[in-house]
């Protein structure tokens, strides 16, 4: 029987990272995600499977470390709070641009500036629309459990590597404190030089006499080579959204309203479905499971059964931008969201809904 | 004796290297940065080193020494090569990994990355030029330009009330515990290349002695940036550049 262990959200990152054969973590301090590197160091894994782990001197250093180390095609991650993501834009941008692999994690607290250490969901539009300079995605993966922290970092650096690209777990202060039993999966190795060598001839190991040499840039100085760099981001990013979009649906088959919530917001809607079932209303729910791509189609799928739609957020109304473009006017989407690190009740939220469907 | 008689390889008494490509340098006539890619270039290969070699170019001039030196090469985001170089070099210790970068990109927004690599000890190389100006966006004040010294940006000389003071940042990375060896060296004159060459040498051998990371500052000229000729820029770098920013080991352990 597979093991399974009590764990936080934000532990279950970093046992995930040694099993599934992490290369490297690169990261600083911030609340509330602070346990990830904590629980790193605890484990040593330098001196189990050679994985590499190191306190940088701020995110700006740890982003760029990714960089360093995915150029050598080695599977590298840090994880931060959303201060600190605003600080590794710039090299995620770097990243995408020079279609490099990484894990990011971004424990989400409340902003912006400083904002505060409690949950939040504000930086939704960061993740899916860039975040840094020019036009470029990241796969965004939001997880509503400990188990969710724990298989997505297997699952962020399998797309990472399919598409060279940087992959985020954007979680929140919820899903990264607290407690769940996690079901730790069977262990990957590291993968070898050799290996990296044959399976990814881009990667800056070192030239040998029988081949180019391999530059990592995301640089075109040339106006038509720059925009073809530009075009092929743009096809990969429409391939993610062909193939890569995953979601979960609650009582949706007969649902005549949708609530659409990701991470911990869609834990507490499941129970407001549940209550709003008991009391009639015909209501499902949609959680979101990767945010770029987002589950358009899913939505449009829906929508001819729906009266109305709400999205529930941690922040002042940003999915729903998403939810409202997706369903193009044909039924009315609401929004419920709190701020500042308030997390509302099932009961809160069941108000709101039922205000919502009276208009 | 005929011309053919004399063009032999025994008779060849010196090469360019095949390290260094056949493209032509976008850098200015005059400018230091093509005879330090050639130094670097002929350590890699007199040591034999190619395959082993990672290097880091940094944003300004020197963005594209990927297109001059034959190797596997990195190009940072501005002043994170050192970042880069860490990660390379930790993920693979039995690989060469060196820096290259200029004054803005080491000695302004890359402070911080270049201040800890070095503190931490990384066993890399860092090839620092100094030029005390920026080059590739039109000759502005860089942290090591000179009082007095006219740029873009400080176009009636740098006074250190208004721009502050020209930044030795060499001497404080010889104050870290986590470098061995700190240098500054130029290629102005045959002599001075030649003892340029022999320390980058060193700093390539060093990091794989676990000794800590080698610091090569060369103070260079930027003729285009300074409006002096090749020779007169030479000149001048001796006359004001070298009072500051004086040659010779600082630390070698």
């Amino acid at each position: 029987m597979a093991e399974k262990i009590l764990m936080k959200g934000n532990e279950a990152i970093a046992h995930a990272a040694i099993r599934c054969g992490c290369d490297g973590y690169f990261g600083y301090p911030i609340t509330p995600q602070s346990e990830v590197m904590e629980t790193l160091m605890e484990e040593k894994p330098w001196e189990t499977t050679g994985m590499v782990v190191l306190q940088a001197e701020s995110e700006t250093s740890s982003i760029n470390m990714l960089y360093g180390g995915a150029c050598c095609a080695k599977k590298v991650m840090t994880s931060s709070s959303s201060p600190g993501i605003s600080l590794m834009c710039e090299g995620i941008s770097y990243l995408a641009g020079a279609e490099l692999p990484c894990l990011v994690v971004n424990v989400v607290r409340g902003g912006p500036g400083l904002g505060t250490i409690q949950p939040g969901q504000g930086d939704y539009f960061q993740a899916v629309k860039g975040g840094g300079h020019g036009d470029y995605k990241t796969i965004v993966l939001a997880p509503s459990s400990a188990q969710e922290m724990y298989d997505f970092v297997d699952l962020s650096f399998e797309l990472a590597f399919k598409y060279r690209t940087p992959a985020m777990i954007l979680a929140d202060g919820i899903v990264g404190q607290m407690m769940e039993t996690v079901e730790l999966r069977p262990i990957k190795p590291r993968i070898s030089n050799e290996e990296i060598i044959a399976k990814y001839p881009w990667a800056t190991t070192g030239k040998p006499q029988n081949r180019k040499q391999n530059v990592i840039t995301s640089l075109a100085m040339d106006a038509a080579v720059h925009e073809k760099l530009n075009q092929n981001l743009q096809e990969k990013y429409k391939i993610m959204e062909r193939d890569e979009v995953r979601f979960e649906t609650v009582n949706c088959e007969d649902a005549e309203h949708l609530i659409i919530a990701y991470g911990c917001m869609a834990r507490i809607c499941e129970s407001t479905v549940e209550q709003a079932r008991k009391e009639g209303i015909k209501v499902g729910l949609l959680r979101p499971i990767t945010l770029f791509p987002f589950p358009t189609n899913e939505i449009k799928r829906l929508v001819p059964q729906l009266k109305t739609i709400m999205s529930v957020e941690l922040s002042a109304g940003q999915m729903v931008e998403d939810i409202r473009l997706a369903v193009n006017g044909k039924v009315p989407v609401n929004f419920f969201g709190r701020l500042g690190g308030i997390v509302p009740s099932p009961e809160e939220v069941l108000d709101a809904f039922k205000q919502s469907i009276s208009k | 004796m005929d011309i053919k008689d004399i063009i032999k390889p025994e008779n060849r008494v010196y090469g360019k290297t095949p390290l260094l490509t056949d493209n032509v340098m976008h850098y200015c006539p005059g400018c230091s940065h093509g005879t330090v890619h050639k130094l670097i270039a002929e350590v890699i290969d007199e040591m034999g080193i190619q395959e082993q070699t990672i290097g880091v170019s940094p944003v300004g001039c020197s963005v594209f020494a990927y297109n001059y030196l034959d190797i596997d090469w990195q190009q940072a985001a501005h002043g994170r090569a050192p970042a880069l170089a860490t990660a390379t070099k930790r993920l693979h210790p039995e690989k060469y990994v060196f820096t290259y970068q200029g004054d803005g990109d080491l000695a302004s927004i890359g402070t911080a990355e270049i201040m800890h690599a070095c503190n931490r000890g990384e066993n890399i190389v860092v090839i620092f030029i100094n030029n005390a100006i920026y080059g590739m966006t039109g000759g502005q004040m860089a942290p090591t330009t000179l009082i007095g010294m006219k740029t873009a940006t400080t176009p009636y000389g740098r006074d250190p009330k208004l721009h502050g003071n020209p930044l030795k940042i060499t001497e404080l990375i010889a104050q870290l515990d986590g470098t061995c060896f700190v240098t500054r060296q130029s290629v102005h004159n045959p002599g001075n290349v030649r003892k340029a060459k022999k320390a980058i040498r060193k700093a390539f051998e060093n990091s794989m002695m676990d000794k800590g990371t080698s610091f090569v500052e060369i103070v260079g000229t930027c003729n285009s940036g300074w409006k002096l000729s090749p020779v007169q820029s030479n000149e001048w770098m001796v006359e004001n550049m070298f009072p500051k920013y004086p040659l010779g080991d600082i630390k070698d352990i």
